[in-house]
């Protein structure tokens, strides 16, 4: 199981819920969870071929996924997983 | 010269005092602040907290980019201006408000939207960039002219309640060099999946917590104090009140200084960031005076509104309230047997509801009000309420 931290901007598509448990053993498989429970999330973080976007970043821990081992990277009952979207507010 | 070289008066000295009896930062610390030139794009959100910190601070020169005027609207969060300077560009207001705070500063303005065209030429002579900008193409395009010309961006960004700030393309004392923006964020997002800040809003004391956060890094960066944030990408969620800071990583495959770069000069970002296709076909338009004849004249139309409720409340122009996020499912409400105005603030949304409407509904008799409602304001009923 692993807890997942959802970014403010992506909450509205999460019923506002900030961290969700999900019971998985990859990485690949909280993304694959996560967007079946929030149907919403899916294209916000996969592209059409079902690979996390470019413009969004998963962390396991403080670890980019991009270097441990990707969606197949493990994850524990302590793993912490963060989404992290680009945003680009500031002069407005 | 060298910032060894740099003398204060002994009004600066005292001005300073605060700075040159912490252990560590002295006297060096602030010569160095007084030899660096930083630039600072946008005057907004950011650039207000920015502004202020690194001008009381005592940096040398700062030079200002920004094409906006001050709106009533921006006070909201904007803490560098006031009523006085409504109507008035950005970067005179900001001007005039940093020299009264700080005579030793010298400002350098550039009131300008800045593009590939003149990135390199503005950003060229200073020391350090700090980016505060609000939409991707800008993102990229300081990115790329920073890593071109080898000078470190501070990096800050907010959303709603959602605050992101790194240090980019910072090269360590044992000459080692940071990640960038493409090594975290290797494209944008297409354009409409994200929305806009002037859509999605910001609590406006986000923007001085993470504006001072930036404003810290540059200090930081010029001085050589402490760990500067290169390498870490820290964010933080203000509604839970809670902070994170990833460690990124620079990439083989950035474009840009990646093992095989293939972007050797600044490119079209605006094409970039997919928002060349969007003006390829554009919608029909019509401009506020058109509509206004329209208005008088007593043609037969119907106007759309797809602004948020909040905003109608604020000024309408007498247009049905359909908000863009329901506007699919309204389609009913709207004719096709006469010509159709859909109006927002500015004149985004509306296109994007045309655009919706156009290929889901097949509509052809759509109008967009060029500008929006602040055109109509302006041009035809100066009295209506701005915002």
């Amino acid at each position: 199981m692993a807890t997942v931290i959802i970014p403010t901007p992506l909450r509205k598509f999460t019923n506002q819920t900030a961290k969700v448990n999900i019971e998985a053993s990859t990485v690949g498989e909280v993304i694959d969870r996560i967007t079946l429970d929030f149907p919403e999330l899916k294209k916000h973080i996969l592209d059409q071929q079902g690979i996390i976007r470019s413009f969004v970043n998963i962390f396991a821990g403080d670890e980019d996924i991009r270097d441990l081992q990707k969606e197949k990277t493990p994850v524990t009952n302590s793993t912490v997983i963060s989404i992290v979207p680009a945003i680009a507010g500031g002069s407005f | 010269m060298s910032y060894q070289d740099v003398e204060f008066t002994r009004e600066e000295l005292a001005r300073y005092n605060r700075h040159i009896i912490i252990p560590g930062f002295g006297e060096e610390g602030q010569k160095k602040l007084k030899e660096a030139k930083v630039l600072i794009i946008g005057s907004g959100g950011l650039g207000s907290p920015a502004l202020l910190y690194l001008t009381a601070a005592g940096v040398g020169t700062i030079g200002i980019v920004d094409f906006d005027v001050v709106d009533d609207s921006n006070l909201q969060r904007q803490v560098i201006f006031d009523i006085r300077e409504i109507g008035k560009p950005k970067v005179e207001a900001a001007k005039r408000r940093l020299e009264a705070l700080n005579p030793h500063t010298r400002f350098i303005l550039h009131n300008t939207h800045m593009n590939s065209g003149n990135a390199l030429d503005i950003i060229k002579d200073y020391d350090v960039v700090a980016d505060g900008t609000d939409n991707f193409p800008t993102r990229y395009l300081v990115n790329d002219a920073t890593l071109l010309l080898d000078k470190p961006n501070v990096y800050a960004s907010i959303f709603q309640f959602e605050g992101q700030v790194s240090v980019f393309n910072f090269v360590n004392k044992k000459g080692e060099r940071g990640p960038n923006y493409r090594d975290l964020y290797p494209t944008p997002p297409p354009p409409g999946l994200v929305p806009s800040c002037a859509e999605g809003g910001v609590l406006g004391v986000l923007p001085g917590i993470i504006g001072s956060l930036q404003a810290l890094e540059v200090i930081k960066v010029i001085t050589g104090i402490g760990e500067p944030l290169s390498g870490r990408f820290f964010t933080f969620d203000a509604l839970n009140f809670e902070n994170r800071t990833f460690k990124i990583k620079r990439r083989d495959d950035n474009p840009v200084n990646g093992k095989n770069p293939t972007i050797h000069e600044l490119i079209d970002y605006e094409q970039f960031c997919g928002m060349r296709a969007v003006e390829e076909k554009p919608a029909k338009e019509i401009t506020a005076r058109e509509l206004y004849d329209w208005q008088v004249k007593g043609k037969k139309f119907k106007l759309i509104d797809v602004r948020e409720p909040s905003e109608y409340k604020i000024v309408q122009i007498g247009g049905t309230l359909i908000p863009l996020s329901t506007i699919s499912e309204n389609a009913d409400q709207i004719p096709d047997d006469m010509d159709v105005v859909v109006l927002c603030k500015s004149g985004i949304r509306s296109l994007k509801a045309i655009k919706e409407l156009e290929e889901r509904f097949a509509f052809t008799n759509l109008y967009n009000l060029k500008g929006g409602i602040l055109a109509y304001i302006d041009q035809v009923q100066p009295e209506l309420t701005r915002y």
